[in-house]
């Protein structure tokens, strides 16, 4: 994945307020109403990444103890639904674990905890999965995200995909390991639908007027704009943003999308509002194991996106040493497989592939083939052909950068 | 000592109310009035710097939003008056010893969450749901006929969550109507209809009146209906300002937007007063 805001200093430096607070009331002469309005600033936290810090490791776990309780948000359809893997943890380090499927966009979730974050007050999670998005950045350079101590990551250090500590968005895995990755792609109903399907322009086609869902996360949407015409996101400037954005405002003001969906996007689907929409790899997979449907999930020819969700501790966090016990038992191999097993998603424990093949050995019949379909899913663990069609996103230089790609795709999401 | 305790007794009196707007209405309008002229981003934190370019990139952005959202509004209000009168004026004349069991109906709904109604109302009409499912399956309707999504379906949502807020106040102001002023209007030889154009219907203005102002102004800033049951081309601004808030972080933008939205609204509101012929709003909506 290519660089995101790789300099924290640098940032700053662009970020930075042009004039003072003072300057603009000595101009106004309205110093009374002006001291009122003024004390109703936002705190920003804007404290560079703790990378800078070498002994911010040790700081934040000097002192943490073990509380026996911890509770976890994550996304919707992310785990098996009766928690086997939480149990199994739990019968074996006695820690409870509270799981919650609080997060469902990105932006909403950083803008609900920030002000808690900003206040230093717990934020009632001591782990979150994140997507490396804008929000994964927002978070890491206001200093919100405890830096992980590695030694305390025994499996991961054992079984992760070395790639992964080479993601851009967190180099080294300071504040961060993934949870799974996935791929951006197109689902659809081929009831509906009534042919094969295999291309993003599919999703322009006014033959499914408002029939087409895409995602309202400003990222996911930009992306497919771009690569509809044949642009890489990462390799995206400012000029083919705008050219994604009239093309995708083109297919809005046809009519033929439906409405632009945070992870709802799936029961539309389940209920026909949607016949094609923008999907998430794993979930489309999941939806059909669970309510026995036969929604289709492609990798466009013309592309699609990969990502990679992050199991992170805030910096707030009342239990953090159980939190990276927790998230150092999912690097586990045989916790790995059964949740990828279910999730569908890539996992980012290599060695859970040859688990999942021995797993199926024990199976017969039905179970086999579904297991060792999952081990060959192209889903799970995709193939080298499978990789060469997907892109990351695009890389922001700068806050200010970031902020203008999303005041390009925001008015035709907020249409 | 009486005498000055006498005097002093109407201003302990307005204390509690005071405290409570001063705490609840004007520190809040303060502080949004700050945030909507601040500057800068969530990570570095916002700061004030009389950033009145908030206000007119808000309007050049989201003006579409805006005059959908008192579109809707007016469309929604005018829907409500006509199916609110009828039921005021049937409760307030025909009620008889029931009319408290009526009203009670009415409110009824209320005490399930309008957000749960509205949701349920989505389960009802969804696509594949159980009203289009089986018009879709006899051929009455094509396979991509439907009903959310559309604006009918946003108006109609809001006219449904709203009916009450114009119910009431047209009851109230109709329930004081004395009938021997009809009686009298028959007896000089009024038509049934005469009497209600001439007699009723400038008494029950009034309440017209207070049921516009209750629901001309939550309709236009909803935010719910059109994210339960539209589509993106049905963006209403209260939906921008939650979004602009709650997705984005961008507290300016919201606030400048909620500041808009409020003067926009205080002047549809006036004019309307004026139009109506009514000198003093509130004194109107007082009664």
């Amino acid at each position: 994945m290519s660089a995101n805001i790789s300099d924290p200093s640098l940032l700053r430096g662009m970020t930075q307020r042009r004039f003072g607070r003072r300057d603009a009331l000595r101009l106004s002469g309205l110093a009374g109403l002006g001291a009122a309005l003024a004390a109703c600033g936002v705190q920003g936290k804007g404290t560079p990444g703790a990378s800078a810090a070498p002994d911010a490791v040790e700081k934040f776990w000097a002192g943490k103890a073990k509380t026996n309780k911890i509770d976890f948000a994550n996304w919707p359809l992310y785990m098996d639904p009766k928690h086997p893997e939480l149990k199994k943890f739990t019968a074996e380090t006695g820690i409870e674990v509270n799981y919650q499927e609080v997060i469902q966009e990105m932006g909403p979730w950083f803008a609900k905890v920030q002000p808690q974050l900003a206040a230093g007050q717990s934020i009632g999670y001591d782990l979150m999965v994140i997507t490396n998005s804008f929000q994964f950045s927002q978070f890491r350079d206001s200093g919100f995200l405890a830096p992980l101590d590695h030694s305390k990551l025994p499996n991961y250090t054992k079984n992760a995909d070395p790639a992964y500590a080479k993601e851009a968005f967190d180099p080294g895995n300071v504040y961060s390991v993934p949870w799974a990755s996935g791929m951006t792609g197109i689902a659809y109903d081929p009831d509906k639908v009534g042919r094969k399907l295999t291309k993003l322009a599919d999703l322009w086609d006014p033959a499914f007027k408002g029939k087409v869902g895409m995602f309202s996360d400003t990222q996911e949407l930009g992306n497919f704009g771009l690569l509809a015409l044949g642009i890489d996101p990462a390799k995206s400037t400012s000029d083919d943003w705008q050219k994604a954005a009239d093309h995708l405002k083109e297919q809005k003001k046809a009519g033929i999308v439906r409405k632009y969906y945070d992870q709802s996007y799936v029961d539309a689907l389940g209920k026909g509002e949607v016949w094609i929409t923008q999907a998430w790899s794993g979930d489309i997979f999941q939806k059909n194991l669970s309510e026995n449907r036969n929604f289709e999930f492609f990798v466009p020819e013309e592309g699609g996106t990969i990502w990679t969700d992050n199991m992170t501790i805030p910096i707030t966090a009342k239990a953090p040493v159980d939190a990276i016990t927790l998230i150092d038992f999912f690097y586990r191999t045989d916790v790995a497989a059964t949740l990828a097993e279910y999730i569908n998603y890539v996992a980012p424990v290599p060695s859970a592939k040859e688990q999942i093949i021995k797993d199926a050995a024990k199976l017969s019949g039905a179970d086999k083939t579904a297991m060792e379909a999952i081990a060959n899913s192209k889903l799970v663990f995709p193939s080298a052909a499978e990789y060469a069609k997907l892109h990351y996103y695009v890389s922001f230089e700068a806050a200010s950068e970031q902020q203008a790609f999303q005041k390009t795709f925001e008015p035709i999401v907020l249409g | 000592m009486d005498r000055v305790k006498r005097q002093l007794a109407p201003y302990f009196l307005v204390l509690p109310g005071g405290l409570w707007l001063l705490l609840f209405f004007a520190i809040p309008m303060i502080a949004m009035l700050s945030l909507s002229l601040q500057q800068g981003d969530i990570v570095n934190g916002y700061q004030f710097t009389f950033h009145w370019q908030n206000y007119t990139d808000a309007i050049d952005s989201y003006h579409t939003q805006l005059i959908r959202s008192l579109i809707y509004g007016a469309v929604a209000t005018i829907f409500l008056i006509v199916l609110a009168f009828p039921v005021a004026y049937w409760i307030a004349f025909y009620g008889g010893k029931r009319k408290s069991t009526y009203l009670f109906l009415l409110l009824l709904p209320f005490f399930v969450s309008f957000v749960l109604r509205t949701i349920s109302w989505r389960q009802i009409l969804t696509d594949d749901g159980p009203v289009l499912k089986p018009l879709k399956e006899i051929g009455l309707l094509s396979d991509s006929y439907h009903i959310l999504g559309t604006p009918a379906a946003v108006i109609g949502g809001l006219v449904y969550n709203f009916l009450p807020f114009m119910v009431l106040p047209i009851y109230v102001a109709l329930e004081r109507i004395d009938p021997r002023v009809v009686e009298a209007a028959r007896d000089l030889y009024a038509n049934p209809a005469t009497a209600f154009r001439k007699v009723i219907l400038p008494l029950a203005l009034p309440g017209v009146f207070a049921g516009v102002l209750m629901s001309f102004v939550p309709v236009s800033s909803d935010y719910v209906n059109s994210e339960v049951l539209g589509s993106s081309s049905t963006t209403m601004i209260g939906q921008v300002i939650q979004a602009q808030y709650l997705v984005n972080s961008d507290y300016p933008t919201a606030s400048a937007l909620s500041f808009i939205l409020m003067a926009v609204l205080l002047v549809g509101i006036f004019a309307y007063a004026r139009a109506l012929g009514t000198e003093d709003v509130m004194k109107v909506a007082a009664r």
